[in-house]
């Protein structure tokens, strides 16, 4: 199925080497692009800035279950983890931005508003799922009837080099989302490593005009039709090794059926509340805004911050909190990923990531709840 | 009005006038410093500011035709709208909007329209009442209930005694707690539902008021008979963009700011039965 479906512009793609690699990262920069990627610290695989293929956690993979993340020497790719604690949405809706300065002035006062972003990314290693989840965070940000206008000035800026998962995680999940693990829109450029080490191989496909004009400077050879065949298989065997599922159909409906489920009550009782789910989660998008007084009292500023609907804060109205109890707050969080996201979106406010039952101090995980919510009714 | 190219940055404005309603309650006259105010129409919000405070949600209560003044009823709860609260003549605040939908004024044309009111539920519903009164022969039967704490809360005062000296509309004001000298109805304004003249199949009722209040008198007002699809409430969550976008104000598959604050019963009456939503 996957095979199938693959490669059909089979004369664009070509094979590019490390050398090559390691050309399209200073290429990108010379573009003006900020170049990101995969980087190994602190034990875990975080995305930052990128000189060179060697910035690369070449030879690492990781290993994810609910609640577990750790990483460990095996083999020799060049991109074997998979999805980690960020997400792009790091760089594409910060954790922090400010918004405006406002001053004394003569007119009483003024509001400098900050200038528009103007960072230029290039995203090298974004997988599957988080093209999805950034096509979600789009759908979100520029398709309804307010834009946010400095998501819109990054997210048109950004080049994104996709990369087909040569392997999953425990947690991985994105077949039932039907996200991956093959990219197959949404991206600048797609690499599947057909080989590692000094020698490695890439499939190197072409998604976009700028991706075609990046690939002109690079040194890449034709694909054979060999290679596009193990390209497909590789991807192909990945979808295979995955066998964490949730099943869809109908839970829409089922979970705004289900709000008084007796599973809310069990989650809450093992859900600490910590709001890790949502910080990782590349599609979770809420915001709250925080206003700052300078001391000398002549400005104050209002910056926008990453908010989680797991707090107490973020539904308080006069008189308290909407939502009291941790069971409201994780059925709110788990019924909009997987239900009221299609009312508001016509889409999925999940991508099959794996980040929430990864990150969850308690492993909680979302596929388990679903299937729970769904045997018991 | 302001740039739409970045929705969160407010307009600069000032106020004009401030009057002490009731004990915890004032309106301010506010007037766009340096931009041109666009209008609203009833049952719309602005986000209003207090620069190095924060920013809130209030919906407009001034006249609708009168686009010189930006009239806006707040009660001293929270830091935000206690700041707002003490704002002098003078001040600045910072305006963003208006956001969300509006009452149905032109739905309502032609038919009985029943304003049922509670607390501080009674300002953003003053400009429908401005409208239905300046515009009284395009509709049939008009009526306002309202309910107040105690006769000390009654919001608006002079203007309700002012209507109820109108021989084309029914006003009736209700307390949960009489004084000495109080003369009218005591206790919840959604007993006065039953006594109201309307015809069910043909009314318009608009709702505002604290949710406990609002989900008895849409109860009322549907089993009296009119259809819940005409039944209006006007919600309220938290909000901090009032676009959209922070998530913040959700109620099941709704956004508060963006598809409301004014939603229909049938739309409603699940998602408000729902604890904790």
């Amino acid at each position: 199925m996957v095979a199938a479906r693959m490669f059909d512009r089979f004369d664009e793609a070509r094979i590019i080497g490390v050398a090559g690699l390691e050309t399209m990262i200073g290429e990108l920069g010379a573009r003006g692009h900020a170049v990101v990627g995969p980087v190994r610290r602190d034990g875990a695989i975080v995305l930052e800035p990128i000189e060179s293929v060697v910035d690369l956690p070449r030879g690492w993979v990781d290993e994810q279950t609910p609640g577990r993340y750790r990483l460990k020497r095996d083999g020799d790719s060049w991109f074997a983890p998979v999805v980690g604690p960020q997400s792009w949405k790091q760089f594409l809706h910060p954790p922090r931005q400010k918004l405006w300065t406002v001053r004394k002035s003569d007119a009483g006062a003024t509001i400098e508003p900050e200038p528009l972003a103007t960072e230029k990314y290039a995203f090298i290693g974004v997988r599957a799922c988080e093209i999805a989840a950034i096509a979600v965070q789009d759908r979100v940000f520029m398709q309804g009837p307010y834009v946010d206008p400095n998501y819109a000035a990054r997210r048109a800026n950004a080049f994104i080099v996709a990369v087909n998962c040569s392997r999953a995680a425990s947690t991985c999940f994105c077949p039932s989302m039907k996200t991956g693990p093959r990219a197959t829109a949404g991206y600048d450029l797609a690499l599947t490593e057909l080989s590692g080490g000094d020698d490695a191989r890439f499939l190197i496909e072409i998604g976009s005009a700028a991706g075609q004009s990046l690939v002109e400077a690079l040194p890449t050879h034709p694909a054979t039709k060999a290679d596009i065949e193990a390209a497909a298989a590789i991807v192909a065997a990945t979808e295979a090794s995955i066998s964490r599922t949730i099943d869809t159909g109908d839970l829409p409906e089922l979970l705004k059926a289900e709000p008084d489920h007796p599973r809310w009550d069990d989650v809450a009782a093992r859900c600490l509340n910590c709001a890790n789910c949502t910080m990782a989660c590349p599609t979770c998008f809420c915001t709250t805004v925080v206003d700052e007084s300078a001391l000398d009292g002549a400005s104050a500023s209002r910056s926008q911050r990453w908010d989680s609907c797991f707090t107490g804060d973020f539904s308080h109205v006069h008189g308290g909190a909407v939502r009291q109890t941790p069971k409201a707050r994780y059925r709110q969080w788990m019924t909009h990923k997987l239900s009221t996201w299609h009312d508001q979106f016509a889409m999925s406010g999940c991508v099959g990531c794996g980040r929430c039952i990864v990150w969850c101090p308690v492993g909680i995980d979302i596929t388990e709840e679903a299937a729970a919510l769904r045997r018991a009714v | 009005m302001f740039d739409l190219r970045d929705p969160m940055v407010p307009a600069v404005a000032r106020v004009i006038r401030s009057r002490h309603e009731t004990a915890d309650v004032w309106t301010l006259d506010l007037e766009l410093v340096d931009a041109v105010w666009p209008g609203f129409s009833p049952g719309q919000f602005n986000m209003l500011s207090v620069f190095g405070v924060g920013e809130a949600p209030i919906s407009f209560s001034g006249e609708p035709t009168d686009n010189a003044h930006i009239v806006h009823t707040v009660r001293a709860v929270g830091p935000v709208s206690k700041a707002l609260c003490h704002l002098k003549v003078g001040d600045t605040v910072g305006v963003r909007g208006p956001f969300g939908n509006a009452w149905p004024m032109d739905h309502a044309r032609g038919r009985d329209v029943i304003v049922v009111a509670g607390g501080l539920g009674l300002a953003p519903v003053r400009p429908v009442l401005y409208r239905l009164m300046a515009d009284r022969r395009s509709h049939g039967r008009v009526t306002l209930l309202y309910g107040a704490r105690n006769p000390g809360e009654i919001l608006y005062r002079h203007e309700i005694e002012k209507w109820r000296t109108r021989l084309d509309i029914d006003v009736e004001v209700t307390v949960d707690h009489a004084t000495a000298d109080w003369r009218g109805h005591v206790g919840v304004v959604t007993k006065l539902i039953g006594r109201a003249r309307f015809d069910p199949a043909d009314a318009v009722a608009i709702v505002c008021g604290p949710e406990v209040m609002m989900r008895f008198a849409a109860k009322a007002l549907a089993d009296s008979g009119i259809p819940e699809k005409e039944i209006y409430l006007s919600m309220e969550r938290n909000m901090k963009c009032g676009i959209g976008l922070c998530g913040h104000c959700q109620l099941g598959p709704l956004f508060i700011c963006r598809d409301g604050p004014v939603f229909t019963q049938d739309r409603l009456r699940t998602l408000m039965a729902t604890k904790e939503l």
